[in-house]
Order: structure tokens, then C-alpha cells, then sequence
């Protein structure tokens, strides 16, 4: 303490007690996130790495789990995740657009749709299934097919792409706006080549959100019929399934080996979606920009 | 006005000599010829009026300035030439600014047609986030323009006395520049369109003293193939590059609430700044002003 210079002064016992403690409570709140995420990762690993072969990516599901596949689920996860792709952020950034380029804030309707929106994030995902049940498999007579559950999924992710389109559309400064009109560009102008390029990466962030949200869901899948047997390969008319429903299957099995095989299935899952994710990071990378 | 008589000893602040070299000499400024005529211009912000009853005219290959203190609207009647107001929902333009005999705020007149004719320069320099080239190139493209793009882009950046400095890494991001060089990039932008009238809002002060005279040397050239009006609150810009220069002030309500912008002076910008003919605008140019 005496080595303090008296010029300088000290703060007192409890800052920096509060300081440390703060701190330690930073520490603690990502250790608890990583360390369960890592318990996890290894688990996974360490019992599905031996079953992660060939005939695990090819054949089809079978009664015994050395010739068990996720062939079939594989591709239903990785169609719809492309149809939900191609459905949901045309929607989504279309609405964002929408609601900050073009809706005038003081009319009722704008603001009910606004509402609705932040409110359908947080309906509950077996609720959509029930919606895709009644309107999209019954009511429109798509029948349980991969389109059904593609398009469910698809209103499922809708208020984050929206969201998170919304965030980086607003957050194109208004001078790069001003600067585009001040030339003599149309509205149309302005937005196709100024506002969407630039808030291209905040786009991108949020459809990765939209996709590892939407690739583990389960229960709406399974309200719109995707089988947990499914032989042949997916189409887009066809029934389904997908992996989670394959992997939720398998873990429901009694025999050990087919848990085994859940865990490879699970390293598939992750593997798709950090090749999606990549294709994302690559394409915001590619249009970062700073102000 | 001569210029003999246009350097009393009293106005303290601004340089004499700068006003009598830079004066409109009568024997070789072309005769006036009126570009804008603005009448009984009154801008609201909703209810409240931001600017009240404002006419004037703007001549053509003149440097025109609006000098006044904060709030004055000045910022907000400039915007009104390429109906940049338009953009503020709560915007409320009432009165005429014919430009060419034709009233900008008619019915038939289409504001994205405007701001083709009539270019802005912005207070802080506002690059897209593309390279130098695409700035420069972004007008001609959505305006079709005919003729290949590289000659216009050269063209623009040679106007705004740009070129040699970025000529050799054209590619670059436009934000890689410097603030002063962003800003002639802006005005390079804005020229490659070949608008009749340019537009800006104080757009030096944002800069350093260096890049200030840059593009103040620049209007100067430029005035002979463009028109210009500028909003600035630094006198002694006014003073060096207008010809005509108008002075606004604040209008307080009687309750205090509500502050308009009003006109007070418009005249030639060595009588401005010599001999005034209100005792408001002697107040602001000799620095007196409250």
C-alpha cells in the first residue's frame, strides 16, 4: 500500500471488490455456456466418431444398426433447408423492406403488422405445426410431403430473417440514402443499389440464425408427417423425413449401438449446418463494409 | 455597387482586401439572369413553421450563400431547391420556387427530376462504400446517361480537381480517402450527372483549413459553368467565394415556444458585409450578434 503514490490517491476496499466480483461473474456466465457446450461436443464425438463412415451417409434406415443409414433424412434436411432458404429470405427481407423503406410508422395497419410480427417469434414451434397440419397438408391438399414441412419451417424462421433484416437495413446510414437521391435515383434505385448491398452482411447473419434454428426443429416436422422410416431418397412432393427426426428415432431405440449411431447422425447435423453457416460468413465477409 | 466604396474600417472580423478581390466586378459578370425565384417560401415541420415567407432569387453562375446562426432554417430552404424536404414525411412546403420559369412544386413535377438537374453536396462527405470509380460512376449509371462511363468518371474527378490524386488507384474504396478528398469525391459525384446547379450545405465544415480553401478554389472555377448556393456558418467563407449572400435569422414566438427562420437580408456580399442595410445582420457579420 505505501508503495501508492499519496499524488494519485487509491480507491477504496469495496470498488474493487465490486470490480473483481463483476469480473468473476463474466468468467463464470461463459464458463457455464462453454464448458456444457464442450461436455456435449465431446460426448457426441466420442461415441459417434466410429459410426461416422460411409454407409451412415448412403443407405437407407435399417432394423439393425450396421446397415442403418440417414441417406434419405440427410437429403430431406438439406432440401428443405435449401427451399427454406429460397422461400424464407425473399419473404423475410421483402418485409423488412417493407416495413423501414416504405411504411409510413403513423398508420394503423403497418403498426398491427409490426406487432404481429414481434409476436410470432415467440409462438411456440408445435403451434406452426399444427398451423401446417391444418393449412398447408389439409387445407390446401399438399398432403405430408418435404414442400409442407419446408414451408413450415419457413414461417417458423420468418421473424428473425424479418428482424434481423429490419436491424441492417436501418442501420445503412440515412447519408448514403440522401447521397443516392441527391443524384436523381428512385426510390427503387436507392434501395436495389445502395440500401440491400450494404446491408447485405446483417442480412446474412440473420438468415444463418434463421437456418440453425429452423435444422433442428422437430415437433412442427413432425405434425406435417415426416416419417421416421423413409426408404427411398426425398423429393419436394414426396413424404420425408429429416435428420433430427432420424436421430430422435434412433435414441428412442433400445439397442445401444443405434444410440451410437444418434451421435453420428448428430455430427452430420452439425456439419451441414457449419457448411451453411460458412456459405453465410463467406457472403458477409464478401460485402462488409465500414461506414 | 463599386468596389471603391465597399471597405469601411468598421467592420472588424473579416479582411477588406478579401472582400474587394473577390467582388463581382460589373464589367465582367455576365448580367443578371434569375435561375430561381423563390415567393413567400414557408417550410413546416408539422405545425411548427421552420421557415417563413422567404423570396428571393437566385442568378445564374452566381456563388449565392445563406449565412445565420443555428436554426435559422437556411440548411432547410436549400433543401427546398431539390426537394430534399420531400424525404421528411413531416415535411410542409407552401409558396413557389419557379426554376426556369417552372414552379418545382407543381403537380406535374416529378422531385426525381429535380435532384437530376439540381446536385447536392452534403454537410459531412457521405461516400457510398464502393470503390472511387463507383461513386463517381454511380449518377451516369442509373441515369442511363450515353457515352462511355470511364470518360465521364475522368471528367468529374478532373472538374473537382480530384483526378491526379486518385487516378492511380481508381478501385479503391472511397473510404479509404481522406475527409477533403471524400468531400471533392462528393462533389466529383455530383458533377458526373452535369446538374445546372450544385447544391451545399456547408460542406467545409467538416474539414481542415487546407481542404476548406480546396474546395473553396473549386467553386470559384466552378461558378462559371454551374450555379451555386451554399449554406455555411462561417463568415468568412461567405465573404471569399459568394457573389450574392443572404442573411437569416431567428424569429422567437411571442411565448417563446417556437423559433422560425426568417430572411432578413439579401444583397450583393460586400454590402452584406460593409454596409448593411438592417441592424440585425451588422450585428452577426461584426460578431455582435447574441
Amino acid at each position: 500500500m505505501s508503495a501508492v503514490p499519496a499524488i494519485l490517491g487509491r480507491r477504496s476496499t469495496g470498488e474493487r471488490v465490486r470490480g473483481g466480483a463483476f469480473y468473476a461473474l463474466l468468467v463464470f456466465s461463459i464458463s457455464v455456456g462453454f464448458l456444457l457446450l464442450g461436455t456435449l461436443l465431446v460426448d457426441v464425438f466420442r461415441k459417434g466418431v466410429p459410426f461416422l463412415d460411409w454407409v451412415l451417409l448412403n443407405n437407407p434406415p435399417s432394423a439393425s444398426p450396421e446397415k442403418a443409414g440417414a441417406r434419405p433424412a440427410i437429403l430431406g434436411t438439406i432440401y428443405m433447408m435449401g427451399l427454406l432458404l429460397l422461400m424464407a429470405v425473399p419473404v423475410g427481407v421483402g418485409t423488412a423492406l417493407y416495413l423501414e423503406e416504405y411504411a409510413d410508422r403513423e398508420r394503423w395497419y403497418n403498426r398491427v403488422l409490426e406487432i404481429n410480427i414481434q409476436n410470432l417469434a415467440a409462438v411456440p414451434s408445435i403451434v406452426y405445426g399444427i398451423l401446417g397440419l391444418a393449412f398447408l397438408v389439409r387445407g390446401l391438399g399438399l398432403g405430408r410431403v418435404l414442400l409442407a414441412g419446408a414451408m413450415i419451417l419457413t414461417l417458423l424462421v420468418l421473424p428473425i430473417v424479418i428482424v434481423s433484416s429490419r436491424e441492417a437495413i436501418r442501420a445503412v446510414p440515412d447519408s448514403i440514402r440522401q447521397g443516392a437521391y441527391a443524384l436523381g435515383a428512385t426510390q427503387w434505385q436507392v434501395i436495389s443499389r445502395q440500401v440491400l448491398p450494404a446491408a447485405i452482411p446483417g442480412i446474412a447473419t440473420g438468415s444463418i440464425l434463421a437456418l440453425a434454428r429452423a435444422i433442428g426443429e422437430t415437433a412442427p416436422l413432425l405434425l406435417v408427417g415426416a416419417l421416421t422410416y423413409v426408404a427411398i431418397d426425398p423429393t419436394i412432393l414426396g413424404q420425408f423425413t429429416a435428420l433430427p427426426i432420424q436421430i430422435f428415432q434412433w435414441i428412442a431405440r433400445p439397442q445401444d449401438d443405434f444410440k451410437l449411431l444418434a451421435a453420428a447422425g448428430i455430427i452430420v447435423l452439425l456439419a451441414i449446418l457449419l457448411v451453411m453457416n460458412a456459405g453465410a460468413i463467406w457472403l458477409r465477409n464478401r460485402y462488409q463494409r465500414r461506414w | 455597387m463599386t468596389v471603391t466604396d465597399a471597405a469601411p474600417a468598421k467592420i472588424t472580423g473579416i479582411d477588406p482586401n478579401v472582400l474587394v478581390e473577390r467582388s463581382p466586378r460589373a464589367d465582367d459578370r455576365p448580367s443578371r439572369e434569375a435561375l430561381f425565384s423563390v415567393q413567400d417560401l414557408t417550410v413546416r415541420y408539422g405545425a411548427v413553421p421552420a421557415l417563413a415567407d422567404v423570396s428571393l432569387e437566385i442568378y445564374r453562375n452566381y456563388v449565392t450563400a445563406f449565412i445565420g446562426p443555428s436554426g435559422c432554417g437556411k440548411s432547410t430552404f436549400i433543401r427546398c431547391f431539390n426537394r430534399m424536404n420531400d424525404l421528411i414525411p413531416s415535411a410542409v412546403v407552401e409558396g413557389t420556387i419557379l426554376y426556369h420559369g417552372l414552379d418545382l412544386y407543381g403537380h406535374e413535377v416529378d422531385p426525381v427530376e429535380v435532384r437530376k438537374r439540381i446536385g447536392m453536396v452534403f454537410q459531412k462527405p457521405n461516400p457510398f462504400p464502393k470503390t472511387i470509380f463507383d461513386n463517381v460512376a454511380f449518377g451516369p449509371r442509373i441515369l442511363s446517361m450515353d457515352g462511355p462511363v470511364e470518360e465521364r468518371v475522368e471528367k468529374a474527378l478532373r472538374e473537382a480537381a480530384l483526378w491526379d490524386e486518385v487516378k492511380d488507384r481508381l478501385k479503391a474504396s472511397a473510404l479509404s480517402l481522406s475527409g477533403g478528398q471524400q468531400q471533392r469525391l462528393c462533389i466529383a459525384r455530383c458533377l458526373a450527372v452535369e446538374p445546372d446547379v450544385i447544391l451545399m450545405d456547408e460542406p467545409a465544415s467538416a474539414l481542415d483549413p487546407i481542404s476548406t480553401t480546396a474546395i473553396e478554389d473549386l467553386m470559384h472555377r466552378l461558378k462559371r459553368e454551374y450555379t451555386i448556393v451554399i449554406v455555411t456558418h462561417n463568415m468568412q467563407q461567405a465573404a471569399r467565394v459568394a457573389d450574392m449572400t443572404a442573411f437569416f435569422s431567428v424569429r422567437v414566438s411571442e411565448d417563446g415556444k417556437q423559433r422560425t427562420g426568417v430572411l432578413i437580408e439579401y444583397d450583393e456580399t460586400p454590402t452584406i458585409f460593409t454596409k448593411p442595410n438592417d441592424k440585425r445582420t451588422e450585428d452577426y457579420v461584426t460578431g455582435r450578434f447574441g
